[in-house]
């Protein structure tokens, strides 16, 4: 493999990796949030056992996501160098945005909300948690609009001295309706994670609790029961949204990228009224739409990208050939295309990623959406489920909305293969910004560098995940731990006692059962 | 002031905010193993107490690492691209060091035992060691010199940055924070560990800051003018200041002279320094400098509006974290971390 291959090797896995991270640190950040603020409003115990338990669980994620987003930063620079400087006038001043705005917010805050149990007065203290949610999802808008700028630039001219882009309209950058769309369809996704989450574990406990002959009144079964609930409500929720939001994107997407859509539904050629692929097969490796074969749905697609069932959808090799006429048949030949330069330019992306990432999204979601439907129906009116498919099938389906969010990021990001900043079809061609993935890569480094790089970050994101999901396999089977249950001083007197007093008369916190960490 | 010169004042303030706050914590991590005593259950307790001292700040100060780089990559993205790519594996070191660093300081109290606390321990002190040394390497090469061509591309292969001014950066950078972090501690403790970080910084302090020191005077013989060199001089008389202070038991006041210590060299070595951002040691002609590197001026405006009204907010809530934890910590025997 080449630089180039090394270094998009290592951007996709250290990517896809921090993003198994993200969503649950935004949904179930969000959640606890709204525990915390239940506890303080009602008093009720179950609230405050709830957002312990699940607050850890946040905590011992969060850190994850935050240390293996570092790496995010700093690797535009490293293997991306020519990228980094193509597009600094816009995309570098995001990032930056996004540090001063969202991450010393989040990072402060969590710090005041660990250690301010029993520190600062109670309703100061749920701002807190208030206050680092607002950043995790102030930074997901800047990340997602400094991605949807490549997706689709906006709020830019071509500088003649440099013929990079120059940025002329900030607020266009911050609007751009593929950012709107994309912030949408992320934070609902979000919402699935953590909703699958609470749902999973939670009827795992509740149908261990009723084997083990446990009483159905207690506080822990609240916990469990109540986070069943709150998760299945908010998973069906938000797979509406992520639906209607998807729609969104996926119209968007028929203007911008056609080439993206069509492969995925592996339209070969333009169709007037288009039909929906429901399941494809081809020759094995190869890459020419017309080796695939779909089994399809008439006029579905038509209805997806125009919203009517006659509409013309574009096919892939007419698109290709398009592209081709735009922006040429062959990459430019000049070095800074390394080892393409002079070679054909396939337009094409991956038909099999595409295809079956986009179809990999959507089947998870509907995966997650039923187990929650499940969830709601098997604990009506305090019924409690014992079926043990139901149950472990649950707990395993914790997992679909996670490869559900990473699918639709391979699929998203390898979809606007060749380019890295994708041209706008909305600006004439001449006033067009494009960048080609072949160009990104820091000239400089050498394959060994990267090989470096991407053997060491993989082997350690390995080792982290096993301790990550053994630490949190062992506390979730471990339920609700002595600490949690044992009620506080001050703590549960209802709501409206003790607003201004800290949570615990004594300003010695060290012993405070949130403050696990140290 | 153009926005130029404004943006590089404020890459200076954001990396010498870093080096002030996650240098402390650098530092208390490296000193783990010095500054704890006695029996295992003992030593264990000391350490416990001085990672109580950075655990709700650390997170907060390394972010001023994101926006320090994120500013740079923003402002001047010729800087970045030439700096990141030409020290590759010095910056990969960095980031691995981070990581372990950052999943040790909330993984290690996950479980109730013993072995598992102290290997997490440990890697947090090998974490912050190692993350001191890259990112005083890297900045030192920056300030002092890097194999880079005309176009801005590294020559010379993988290792061609390897030389005297990234281990001297490396060294000053890992030698200030372990003082940072023992006169934070005599500042934050009570008890045994205060009085041993306190002979520490005692005995270290005017040792510690000569690589430092050294650095900031490199920079200044070779471009540096009346004001550097005076700022140099501050940074120099601070070292004693700070030393005098410690001498007669004033914490507060040896921990606001050491800080004096790294604002004047920081501001010696980027004012000196200034206009450029990579000197090239193939040919100062080659050298990196804002002019070049730096984005638009309606790109500047904009970052400089939501800088001057973020920024501020920014400041004020940390401050204020800093008050709510501003108790001095006692060391305690075994307790229940749940």
């Amino acid at each position: 493999m080449d630089v180039l291959d090394i270094a998009r090797w290592q951007f996709g896995i250290t990517t896809v990796y921090h993003f198994l991270m993200v969503p649950l640190t935004i949904g179930l950040g969000l959640l606890v949030a709204v525990m915390h603020t239940l506890w303080v409003r009602t008093g009720r115990a179950e609230w405050l056992r709830m957002t312990r338990f699940w607050g850890r669980i946040f905590l011992i994620n969060f850190v994850l996501g935050v240390a293996t987003g570092l790496v995010q930063e700093f690797q535009f620079g490293l293997a991306w160098s020519e990228y980094s400087r193509f597009v600094g006038d816009v995309f570098g001043s995001i990032l930056a945005l996004e540090a001063l705005l969202a991450f010393f917010l989040e990072s402060t805050f969590l710090g005041l909300w660990i250690f301010g149990w029993g520190r600062i007065p109670k309703k100061l203290h749920l701002a807190t948690i208030w206050a680092a949610v607002v950043g995790s999802t102030i930074s997901a808008y800047f990340i997602i609009a400094a991605n949807s700028w490549m997706q689709h630039p906006v709020g830019v001219v071509v500088d003649e001295a440099t013929g990079r882009p120059r940025q002329v309209d900030f607020l266009a950058v911050l609007t751009n309706n593929t950012a709107l769309a994309a912030f949408s369809h992320a934070i609902v996704a979000s919402l699935m994670v953590a909703g699958g989450l609470l749902v999973g574990i939670g009827l795992w406990h509740l149908r261990k609790r009723k084997l083990a002959g446990r009483s159905t009144e207690d506080v822990d079964h609240a916990v469990w029961r109540r986070s069943v609930r709150l998760g299945g409500y908010v998973s069906l929720a938000a797979f509406v949204l992520v639906a209607l939001t998807g729609d969104w994107q996926g119209k968007l997407m028929y203007q911008q990228q056609p080439l993206k859509m069509s492969s995925a539904e592996a339209l070969c050629d333009t169709e007037a009224p288009a039909s929906f692929s429901l399941f494809a097969f081809s020759k094995l490796g190869s890459n020419e739409c017309d080796d695939v074969h779909s089994i399809t749905i008439p006029y579905i697609l038509s209805f997806l990208a125009h919203s009517d069932f006659s509409s013309p959808v574009p096919g892939v090799n007419q698109l290709q050939e398009q592209y081709a006429d735009a922006y040429g048949a062959t990459y430019p030949d000049d070095p800074s295309f390394g080892d393409k330069a002079g070679e054909p330019i396939d337009y094409t992306p991956v038909l099999a990623v595409t295809y079956w990432g986009f179809r990999l999204m959507i089947g998870m979601g509907m995966v997650s959406a039923a187990v929650a439907a499940y969830a709601l129906w098997s604990t009506r009116k305090g019924r409690v489920p014992t079926s043990r498919i139901g149950v472990y099938g649950s707990l395993l389906a914790v997992g679909a909305p996670f490869v559900g969010n990473a699918a639709g990021w391979v699929f998203t990001e390898m979809g606007r293969q060749p380019f890295v900043v994708v041209p706008n079809p909305d600006v004439p061609r001449a006033e067009q910004v494009y960048f080609f993935t072949a160009q990104a890569v820091s000239p400089g480094v050498t394959a060994a560098e990267v090989w470096t790089s991407l053997i060491s970050l993989g082997v350690l994101y390995a080792v982290l995940a096993v301790v990550e999901f053994g630490l949190i396999v062992r506390f979730v089977r471990a339920g609700i731990t002595e600490g949690d249950t044992t009620p506080t001083p001050g703590i549960g007197g209802g709501p409206g006692t003790d607003d201004d007093a800290p949570t615990r008369p004594d300003d010695d916190a060290s012993d405070d059962v949130l403050q696990f960490a140290y | 002031m153009d926005l130029q010169t404004l943006w590089f004042a404020a890459v200076t303030v954001l990396w010498t905010g870093f080096l002030l706050l996650e240098g402390f914590d650098f530092g208390v991590a490296a000193l783990l193993p010095v500054l704890s005593k006695g029996d295992p259950a003992q030593r264990r307790a000391d350490k416990n107490l001085m990672l109580r001292t950075i655990g709700p700040v650390w997170d907060g100060n390394e972010v001023w690492l994101v926006t320090a780089v994120g500013a740079v990559f923003a402002a001047f993205p010729g800087w970045y691209a030439t700096w990141l790519p030409a020290m590759y594996l010095p910056f990969v070191l960095l980031l691995l060091a981070l990581i372990v660093r950052a999943v040790a300081f909330e993984w290690r109290h996950q479980r109730h035992d013993a072995e598992w606390d102290a290997t997490w321990t440990r890697v947090i002190t090998g974490g912050s060691v190692v993350a001191a040394l890259a990112v005083g390497g890297a900045l030192g090469a920056t300030t002092l010199g890097l194999p880079v061509g005309a176009d801005g591309t590294r020559v010379g292969g993988a290792f061609s940055w390897v030389g005297w001014p990234v281990a001297l950066g490396a060294v000053a950078v890992l030698a200030y924070s372990l003082v940072h972090g023992a006169v934070f501690l005599a500042l934050k403790t009570e008890g045994p560990v205060r009085e041993r970080a306190r002979a520490f910084a005692l005995r270290w302090s005017p040792l510690a800051a000569l690589p430092l020191l050294a650095w900031a005077g490199l920079v200044v013989l070779r471009s540096g003018g009346v004001v550097s060199t005076v700022l140099w001089l501050v940074a120099a008389l601070a070292v004693v200041g700070t030393w005098t202070r410690l001498k007669v038991d004033r914490e507060g006041q040896a921990f606001l002279g050491w800080a004096l210590v790294l604002l004047a060299s920081a501001a010696a070595v980027f004012g000196a320094g200034y206009p450029t951002v990579v000197a090239s040691t193939v040919d100062p002609a080659f050298d990196v400098v804002i002019g070049t590197a730096s984005v638009s001026d309606y790109t500047l405006t904009v970052m400089t509006w939501v800088a001057g009204v973020g920024l501020p907010v920014v400041l004020g809530y940390q401050a204020w974290t800093y008050w709510v934890f501003r108790k001095r910590l006692t060391a305690e025997p075994e307790h229940a971390h749940a």
